[in-house]
């Protein structure tokens, strides 16, 4: 059966290369974002590569705006016919000197990237249950795993996410509610462009690739590439003093 | 600009500079002299030029912008590359009218080089089925042109290297392939006289070949190799399975230099000469179009010099006997290249800069060492004694007066350049090498 699936974040990065292996497989995709004409373009490219022309729709959703989400919900319930599936990829970024140095944009990107995420999630969860279940698929970041220099605020907001992606899967898998905590490493996507290139960097499409085999098999947890597991494992269990000296 | 250093697929050379990438590729080309796609050409024609450093890069904008299922029109974002293009549309049996060696190209790469695969001798250049450009030019127009509209500048910026503007969105049509699967025919050849006869047969009856030579043997036996013929398998042919697609291994740091040596190299090309010869068999249009393509990163196995290609067309009018000549030039270098390319070319493009014309192209890895600026000079005079001309996708060594006498045409591109840019603001390592603006 294919998936029905809301991709909130579909236009850039790494939701644009899921949502292109899910459209490329033949589930149907609804796209939420936040500019209408480059929605509109990113559902056509999202068409032309579906098996047999499926029609791929949008409407636009605000992450700024959590009022936006009851109707940005609601259309994409419309335009599927009902959706079984929601994945949640659009966040912000911005380089821990640039938050030091703009309280007004930490602000907003923790906002975003936490409070109104969660809230967004709140609204799939109460829909997803309300049909009897079906999978949240969240992208938080191996930035939450541990307090890290370079990632202090950007990171915070991830830890905060991923702690509440995993209650919910507690919570409300014996409902039918799969919960999906995605962590990517470093992903060469618009939102790290000009930033030094750590070890182990993927495209987005492999990082996509991790996340819907993730969704196929109700993994709660899954790093992308899956090489980070490893990595954040060692860094979780780093001495508070040797995590004082280095740098990342 | 923090030290960043850009360099081309052979890493020769490496120049300072960097890349700003996003999906909206429109807003990035305003002030920028160059776009570069996925950096598969080998020299500098992909580079900055001295004192530019930022430049473009298209791979983030990649979104088919129209398709039709019909007649396989195709309209997408220059960054498409072929590899995704082929994860989406080929399971629908659908293929692009010609490819080159490796699937990372993107579309503009692909119009800029005006690439040309193992079908050239029936089906041409990328070129040839390219129907409309989009265009950022150097006043900051955004421009469409084709064959009836702005003609001069299509056909300039069709193999011009992205010197006429930077390239946003490319139209062309996809063709339909009777199945994903290439029903191919490999053929032992033990000389170069041999081989042209080869390729000459061959040509007639299949739509795509393509040939390696050892380039380790001297003497009776120079110019040895293997001849690739092949087709698209019919579906009763072919495996009912769609063919898997794997990520390539990857070559995850730099080799040793001299790893890759005539020892290496020998036993290589005695392993590739000595393959079993099954007649006939039904391959993976992988491994038939990009058998290079299986390790990502594999230019690092030349190590930290790095490595120079070389591809020149030898015209028909040389007769039999040009390859020959033209190999006797490089094997006289000793082991300076281990393995080459050999390929019939079909009729000249229409682009104006386009590089295949009637004849036999010939392209080599070569190693760099202390010779190998002496070997491509004289590689070039042969080339330009044979009135044949180099690929500039390849090239990052000629001497602009080399370049000057075996491209006939060039005065002809410059003018349409000069009159679309006038100021000469989109420019490249290359060109201000070659062409000196």
């Amino acid at each position: 059966m294919p998936l029905k699936v809301v991709v909130v974040g579909g236009t850039r990065g790494i939701g644009r290369a899921v949502a292109r292996r899910l459209a490329e497989r033949g589930d149907r995709v609804h796209l939420l974002g936040r500019d209408p004409d480059d929605l509109a373009r990113c559902a056509a490219d999202l068409q032309a590569r579906t098996p047999g022309g499926t029609l791929v729709t949008a409407s636009v959703c605000d992450l700024e705006h959590p009022e936006s989400f009851d109707a940005a919900i609601s259309a994409a319930a419309t335009a599927l016919d009902g959706f079984d599936t929601a994945i949640v990829t659009a966040a912000m970024f911005a380089t821990q000197p640039k938050l030091e140095a703009d309280l007004a944009f930490t602000r907003r990107l923790l906002t975003v990237n936490f409070a109104n995420t969660v809230l967004l999630c709140e609204h799939l969860r109460t829909y997803l249950l309300s049909r009897g279940g079906g999978t949240l698929c969240v992208f938080s970041s191996v930035a939450g795993d541990r307090g890290r220099k370079p990632v202090i605020l950007y990171g915070s907001a991830k830890a905060g996410l991923s702690a509440y992606l995993e209650g919910l899967d507690h919570k409300f898998r014996g409902a039918g509610l799969k919960t999906i905590c995605v962590k990517p490493g470093f992903v060469r996507t618009g939102m790290t462009e000009g930033l030094p290139e750590p070890p182990f960097a993927v495209d987005p499409d492999q990082a996509a690739e991790s996340a819907i085999k993730a969704i196929d098999r109700g993994t709660p947890v899954v790093y992308a590439p899956p090489i980070w597991a490893l990595v954040m494992l060692v860094i979780r269990w780093l001495p508070r003093a040797v995590m004082r000296r280095v740098g990342f | 600009m923090n030290g960043r250093k850009l360099a081309g697929w052979g890493r020769v050379p490496v120049v300072p500079g960097y890349q700003i990438r996003s999906e909206d590729l429109e807003a990035i080309t305003v002030d920028v002299p160059l776009t570069r796609g996925l950096g598969r050409a080998y020299g500098d024609a992909a580079l900055p030029a001295p004192g530019d450093a930022r430049i473009a890069g298209s791979t983030l904008a990649d979104r088919v912008v129209h398709f039709d299922p019909e007649t396989g029109d195709l309209t997408a974002e220059a960054g498409l590359s072929l590899d995704d293009l082929y994860r989406s549309f080929l399971p629908k049996g659908w293929f692009t009218p010609v490819t080159p060696g490796t699937r990372f190209v993107t579309l503009g790469g692909m119009v800029a080089a005006d690439v040309h695969g193992k079908n050239h001798h029936v089906d041409g250049c990328f070129g040839r089925h390219v129907t409309a450009l989009r265009l950022r030019v150097a006043d900051g127009r955004v421009i469409t042109c084709s064959r009836d509209e702005h003609p001069d500048l299509f056909f300039a910026t069709i193999g011009g290297m992205g010197l006429t503007g930077h390239i946003l969105e490319v139209s062309f049509r996809l063709i339909r392939v009777p199945s994903p699967w290439i029903y191919q025919e490999v053929q032992r050849v033990p000389d170069i006289d041999v081989f042209m006869d080869a390729l000459k047969t061959a040509a007639a009856s299949w739509p795509m070949t393509m040939g390696w030579i050892d380039c380790l043997s001297k003497g009776s036996s120079m110019g040895r190799g293997v001849l690739y013929r092949g087709r698209w398998a019919e579906a009763h042919e072919a495996p009912k399975s769609f063919p898997a697609l794997r990520a390539p291994i990857p070559v995850p740091f730099m080799l040793p230099n001299g790893v890759l040596n005539v020892h290496t190299a020998r036993a290589f090309n005695f392993l590739l000469y000595h393959q079993p010869q099954a007649r006939a068999s039904v391959v993976h249009p992988r491994s038939f179009f990009y058998p290079l393509d299986i390790a990502s990163d594999w230019h690092r196995g030349y190590g930290s010099r790095g490595f120079a290609q070389y591809q020149c067309v030898l015209p028909e009018s040389g007769g039999h006997d040009a390859a020959r000549r033209f190999l006797e030039v490089v094997t006289g270098f000793g082991g300076a290249s281990f393995l080459c390319v050999i390929k019939d070319c079909g009729p000249e493009g229409e682009g104006l800069l386009s590089f295949p014309r009637k004849g036999i192209s010939i392209a080599l890895d070569l190693p760099m060492r202390d010779d190998t600026q002496a070997l491509i000079d004289r590689m070039n005079e042969e080339v330009i004694a044979e009135g044949g001309r180099i690929y500039l996708a390849k090239d990052a060594l000629t001497r602009p007066e080399h370049f000057r006498v075996m491209e006939t045409r060039l005065d002809r591109f410059l003018a349409v350049r000069r009159a679309w840019d006038p100021d000469g603001q989109i420019r490249s390592a290359q060109s201000v090498r070659l062409f000196g603006w």
